[in-house]
């Protein structure tokens, strides 16, 4: 177990490397950073001097090196829009996007796991359709547009909901049905597949002749095996969830991570974007990386591999 | 030759494997209904120039906002009415439809590509070498696709062929991941065995024997990731980093229309409720395509 703990987290290292090194290059190959902080009115020599001040300059890798020296020590450099540290602006924005990612992917297995363990219990009966039918809505709703439908149903015709802002935790309730609703498929479809797995089991029929009770054997048998790959996918899905914050934020004004990625992608504001990409992928590959492990804890065949 | 290799009356009357899959998909209502759609809205995009009543970017500014036939004060002169620059809503509509097939198209066949070119290679050849397939998988599947396609997008120029390019070299993951595995079950058959016996090459194994029996995934992979990248096109242009104006992109009319929300709701409607039917069909029909092919994992 230690050698793979070691194995895997020596590859999330490398990954996150990898990782940043691509982001820093596709965003400042693509761009001239100097212009964008000199603005429309700047002369040529401004741009000659902004370009000495800040470094760009120098060659691409030296300034990566820079670049990553100091993100290792928290220090992503400074906004060019904000003109504050990146760090400050993150430790700001990051738990408003954790709370919504959160509060997101308890709504979707609230509502998934439960549905997909009914579905499993009675295939093809009408509870069965209703949760198909919801993942196919699922997969095939543009988030953008659903977030606009709940705006005008739940904030328009029915002023029960305010249409933006983060003050208070009633802001957060739309923004949290759009983010859960997308990650409901995958835990639904999952758990209906391992429950029907679990339930024709051996164990399971033991379980049962015992004579043990319908809502025992279901729960404390069944459900408890079969929830460990849908963990470890919904580990994977608040992950995913991170990219669709910027739509859902955006469009719901809530002002965190997603929301300061779309801001500052705007303005051109390179430092910032960089560091919320990396801080992305940084997230992932932790949960990715604490779902390896807890797998690899619970199935010791997949350690050896 | 002794008589058990002559085919009894009951052998020659079952169904060909060709009349078992017919069968099949006509019996596939996923299948069907995705298929009529999507056959409708490519007929629509084809045809556009001949049934559009009007022109996409001809502007009637005294004719702003009109309602559409629906609402009390709407005419059959602009049945879905007009957006805030007055054209005609149901003309962009239609145009819209090449867009979105345009963008799922270009999309599925770069990162198809790309993605079948790294699964068959890291399935076929194992060890090292699928090592370094699967860090790359891997690398990728970090990067927050929607960031790294907006800033990109952003600091490049929104554009069709920008857009089409960078979702092409982001969206290749999944056909990686699925052609590899299924490249890893055939490569031990005994046909590949024999080929290899008889000195085929390596390129003429891949192509040969491997690609015609990936197929079947391909197909699969494709059409739903083809429904994924008009989904994140439409993203895109909805934040106002893909498709510009004035083409007429389904996100990009929802985008112009939110500005109306509070008293032109159907502005937002309309190419959502488009879109929606395009992304439903698309991926039912690749759902259907999955259940028709494989029909031994499917209960």
């Amino acid at each position: 177990m230690l050698v793979y703990t070691i194995k895997r987290i020596l590859l999330a290292l490398l990954v996150t490397l990898c990782v940043s090194s691509i982001s820093f290059g596709l965003l400042f190959l693509s761009s001239d950073p100097a212009t964008a902080i000199a603005g429309e009115a700047a002369t040529d020599e401004d741009i000659v001097y902004i370009r000495k001040l800040y470094g760009f300059d120098r060659p691409l890798i030296v300034q990566y090196v820079e670049w990553v020296g100091k993100a290792l020590r928290g220090d992503f450099g400074k906004s060019y829009y904000f003109r504050m540290p990146v760090s400050q602006i993150l430790a700001d924005r990051l738990p408003i996007t954790l709370k919504l990612g959160t509060s997101a992917v308890i709504f979707a297995m609230v509502l998934s796991v439960p549905l997909g363990v009914i579905a499993a219990m009675r295939p093809n009966s009408w509870i069965d359709r209703v949760a198909l039918f919801l993942s196919i809505m699922g997969q095939a709703l543009p988030s953008f547009w659903f977030a606009l439908m709940l705006i005008v149903l739940l904030s328009i015709m029915f002023p029960l909901l305010p249409p933006s802002g983060t003050e208070t935790w009633v802001h957060f309730v739309m923004p949290t049905i759009v983010l859960g609703y997308f990650a409901m498929p995958a835990i639904m479809r999952l758990t209906r597949a391992g429950m029907m797995e679990v339930m024709a089991s051996d164990y399971i029929r033991t379980a049962r002749a015992k004579g043990l009770l319908p809502a025992k054997v279901l729960i404390k048998h069944a459900l408890r095996n079969a929830i460990i790959p849908v963990v470890s996918v919904a580990a994977v899905q608040f992950g995913f969830m991170l990219g669709g914050s910027i739509v859902v934020e955006t469009i719901f004004a809530l002002h965190g991570m997603g929301y300061l990625a779309w801001e500052s992608i705007n303005r051109s504001d390179l430092p910032t974007v960089q560091a919320v990409i990396l801080v992305f992928s940084i997230i992932y590959v932790v949960l990715t990386l604490l779902a390896d492990l807890i797998n690899a804890w619970l199935d010791p065949r997949i350690r050896v591999a | 030759m002794s008589t058990d290799t002559l085919s009894t009356v009951e052998q020659i009357m079952e169904p060909t494997p060709g009349q078992l899959l017919r069968r099949r998909i006509f019996r596939h209502r996923g299948l069907i209904i995705g298929a009529s759609i999507l056959a409708l809205i490519m007929l629509m995009a084809v045809t556009a120039p001949l049934i559009a009543p009007h022109h996409p970017y001809q502007q009637d500014l005294l004719n702003r906002l009109m309602r559409p036939v629906w609402h009390p004060e709407g005419t059959w002169e602009h049945p879905l009415g007009t957006d805030h620059l007055g054209r005609d809503y149901l003309t962009r509509l239609i145009y819209g439809a090449q867009i979105s097939l345009l963008i799922g198209f270009s999309v599925a066949i770069i990162s198809g590509l790309i993605g079948t070119a790294l699964g068959i290679v890291g399935g076929y050849f194992g060890g090292r070498v699928d090592m370094v397939v699967t860090f790359i998988i891997t690398v990728r599947l970090s990067m927050p696709v929607v960031l790294v396609a907006l800033a990109v997008v952003a600091l490049v120029g929104g554009s069709l062929r920008t857009v089409i390019t960078v979702l092409g070299l982001l969206m290749w993951n999944r056909y990686a991941v699925v052609i590899r595995s299924s490249t890893m079950m055939i490569r031990n058959q005994d046909y590949v065995a024999a080929a290899k016996a008889v000195g085929s090459s390596v390129l003429r194994i891949l192509l040969t024997e491997i690609m015609p029996n990936v197929l079947n995934n391909l197909v699969v992979v494709a059409t739903l990731e083809m429904a994924n990248a008009i989904l994140l096109e439409a993203v895109l242009s909805f934040l106002g980093l893909g498709i510009q104006p004035p083409l007429p992109s389904w996100g990009l009319m929802v985008s112009e229309g939110k500005d109306y929300i509070f008293f032109e709701p159907w502005l937002i409607t309309i190419p959502g409720i488009a879109l929606f039917l395009l992304v439903l069909s698309t991926n039912l029909l690749g759902d259907g395509i999955h259940d028709v092919t494989a029909p031994e994992s499917h209960g």
